[in-house]
């Protein structure tokens, strides 16, 4: 039974380095057993929202709540929470066995309970029969699964995970993406997971949130990130998107820079300068004029065709602004192609207006 | 001095006629193993002639002097080889210089270990700018003649010097440790502390930092984490230091002369004393003997641990 009582709540958190400002007045309430991503780009303050949480850091401002403790200046080794570093930080001169039983040593828990857990941990990560290998003598995806193992035996109310699968190989990413949701399904702990790659914040997260510069830009479910973004930020970082720069011109109605006026539905104030954003996915191609009626729609001419295997990406122009339209290579249709006359078209509710 | 290439084989290479380059064959290989283990043989060369002239030579000498014998009017006589003047080691006077050498030794490493550890941590943990100026500071030292420092300690410790005028202000009284053992482990000390902090600086710097923060977050306090992470980790550093600082320790002479009043305080005077003074050189070679095995012992100690990684 999850707790109703927030697994981790920052109120006003604030971190400054001398003049960085690396985490700037952050509210955020993560719910018990939730997988929650912190995305953003490098440089961002992810890694310093994480530390801070572990007690690695301490804020310079503002509360930080762990299941309703307030563990602001705790130091790390008195907090719930255990972190999966960035690089591992598997112990060099201990084996595999050792460095997953050292916090479970360290809590002076007793050898008879400590070895079972330690095996448990072991089995629950795949790596039996790697006890006794030291981290040097392990590939990174396994020396992954051992920090994982240190980490998950100690039971911790929260797990921190900090770019985890950053040094992965592809393919070896995408697996351990798979086998790490469906780790913190069995396990039920929270897991606060930072990345900077969308795509994984996408697959993984139950709710993701977006920083940009320090601050918390958008919180929401994958979904509501993807179709709704709040800024322009964040429609410009999550997936692909059509950024059409204009100004709010009357009720539901965006007027592009290059003059064409378009349906674009918000609660924006006339005056107001703003992007409409639309996703490759969403806009359709047609022959010129073959449009469905409900359908907002332009006419253009194909600039550029872009060959994706699986899909294929074409440049529309259209006075001066451009959309990419994606569609999936699937066989048959008439054949389009660079300089073709065309129109292009997308349900009025797929479009977002967004302000900077 | 000449260098002989390896003869280039003539005849079609593997690519066919007219590519021009020499065929691979095994014998090509082994003239150029050959060729290359003579040209490092012939760089070291002057290396080991210098081992041979002034150590391996020398050694051989003191070996030989250690079993001689001193005849009635001091000087020695090299026939009759006997082991006389190990069997007095044993004797209560030798043995008590010998332990107390060794004894002193072990302080001063263990005093500069102790000295050295908060510091090159600290050093480490420094942005670069900083460590260098640090680093610097720890080698002014050696820009003055070791001679002139221990002097200046002399001044220091005396009787009128700043040393005793600071217990006195402490409330501890004039404490005069000149020329006692004391005042020879701090000269030891203040000598030797670089080679401590250098090594261990070295260790510590290379250790991830991350390291001691997953030890944290594994629920060891500070401590713990010193003694579990941190010490072992940079355990190289901490025999690297304690070889290098406990060997010159225990052959000092200047340092134990000076500071300690010539009272023969350690083995590097007393052995100074058996040729110059007491004319015994076999005893002398003797304990040379025994010093410099101690010491061989220890470095030999240092490069096998420094050849395994730890
Ligand atoms: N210990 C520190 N001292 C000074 N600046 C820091 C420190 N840690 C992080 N920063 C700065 O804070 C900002 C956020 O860093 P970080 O949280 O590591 O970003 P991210 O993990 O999103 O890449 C960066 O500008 C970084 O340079
Ligand atoms: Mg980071």
């Amino acid at each position: 039974m999850p707790s109703a009582v927030p697994a981790v709540g920052l109120h006003r958190i604030t971190k400054r380095f001398g003049d960085v400002v690396a985490v700037d007045t952050v509210d955020l309430e993560i719910a018990d057993g939730e997988f929650f991503a912190l995305l953003g780009p490098s440089g961002c303050g992810k890694t310093t929202t994480l530390r801070l949480i572990a007690g690695l850091e301490f804020p310079t401002t503002g509360r930080l709540r762990i299941f309703g403790d307030e563990v602001g200046t705790l130091p790390p080794n008195r907090r719930p929470v255990n972190t999966v570093f960035q690089n591992y930080a598997l112990f060099p001169h201990m084996t595999a066995e050792e460095n997953v039983a050292f916090g479970l040593r360290m809590r002076k828990v007793s050898k008879a309970e400590i070895e079972p857990r330690v095996r448990d941990a072991i089995a629950l990560v795949h790596m039996e029969g790697m006890e006794q290998r030291r981290p040097d003598q392990l590939s990174g995806g396994q020396q992954q699964r051992v920090a994982l193992a240190r980490a998950l035996v100690n039971s911790p109310k929260v797990l921190l995970l900090d770019e985890p699968l950053g040094a992965l190989d592809l393919k070896l990413r995408e697996a351990m993406q798979l086998e790490l949701k469906a780790l913190q399904r069995e396990v039920g702990i929270t897991f606060v997971f930072v990345t900077h790659d969308q795509g994984e914040a996408l697959a993984m997260s139950d709710r993701i949130g977006v920083m940009d510069g320090g601050r918390l830009l958008q919180v929401g479910t994958p979904e509501e990130i993807y179709a709704r973004p709040a800024n322009r930020f964040v429609a410009d970082f999550i997936g692909h998107a059509n950024l059409l720069d204009g100004m709010v011109t009357g009720p539901d109605q965006v007027t592009l820079t290059n003059g064409i006026t378009i349906a674009a539905p918000s609660n924006i104030q006339p005056g107001g300068h703003v992007a409409v954003t639309l996703r490759p996915e969403q806009a359709l191609l047609h022959p010129w004029g073959g449009a469905p009626e409900h359908h907002t729609s332009v006419d253009g001419q194909v600039e550029q065709v872009t060959y994706l295997g699986n899909a294929l990406i074409y440049r529309v122009s259209f006075q001066w602004m451009h959309i990419d339209v994606r569609s999936e290579n699937r066989p048959g249709g008439d054949p389009v192609s660079a300089g073709d006359e065309v129109t292009v078209s997308w349900e009025p509710s797929s479009v977002a207006v967004v302000q900077d | 001095m000449t260098l002989t290439a390896p003869p280039l084989p003539t005849g079609p290479g593997p690519g066919g006629a007219g590519t021009g380059l020499p065929e691979v064959t095994p014998e090509f290989e082994r003239a150029a193993a050959r060729a290359d283990s003579r040209r490092g043989f012939l760089m070291s060369l002057p290396a080991y002639v210098y081992l041979v002239l002034f150590f391996t030579i020398p050694f051989g000498i003191v070996v030989v002097y250690s079993l001689a014998t001193r005849n009635t009017i001091g000087g020695t006589d090299l026939a009759g080889w006997n082991l006389d003047s190990y069997r007095r080691l044993a004797e209560p006077i030798v043995r008590d210089i010998l332990f107390r050498s060794v004894w002193i030794a072990m302080l001063t490493t263990l005093i500069c270990l102790v000295v050295a550890y908060p510091f090159s941590y600290f050093i480490a943990t420094r942005t670069p700018t900083i460590r260098n100026i640090l680093l610097v500071f720890v080698m002014i030292p050696f820009w003055t003649n070791f001679l002139v420092r221990n002097y200046a300690w002399r001044v220091i410790l005396g009787s009128d010097g700043p040393f005793a005028a600071v217990t006195e202000a402490l409330g501890v009284g004039r404490q005069e440790i000149l020329f006692t053992h004391s005042a020879v482990i701090l000269g030891l000390v203040y000598g030797y502390l670089p080679f401590m902090v250098l090594p261990l600086y070295a260790a510590i710097e290379r250790i991830d930092g991350s390291l001691i923060e997953a030890g944290r977050d594994l629920y060891a306090s500070g401590a713990q984490t010193f003694w579990r992470v941190l010490l072992p980790l940079s355990m190289p550093g901490v025999l690297a230091g304690s070889i290098l600082v406990f060997v010159p320790s225990l052959g000092a002479y200047v340092t134990p002369q000076i500071l300690g009043g010539g009272k023969s305080t350690m083995l590097g005077s007393y052995i100074v004393v058996q040729f110059l003074t007491a004319r015994n050189w076999p005893l002398g070679a003797s304990l040379s003997f025994v010093l410099m095995t101690v010491m061989l012992t220890a470095t030999l100690i240092y490069f096998r641990a420094g050849g395994r990684k730890l």
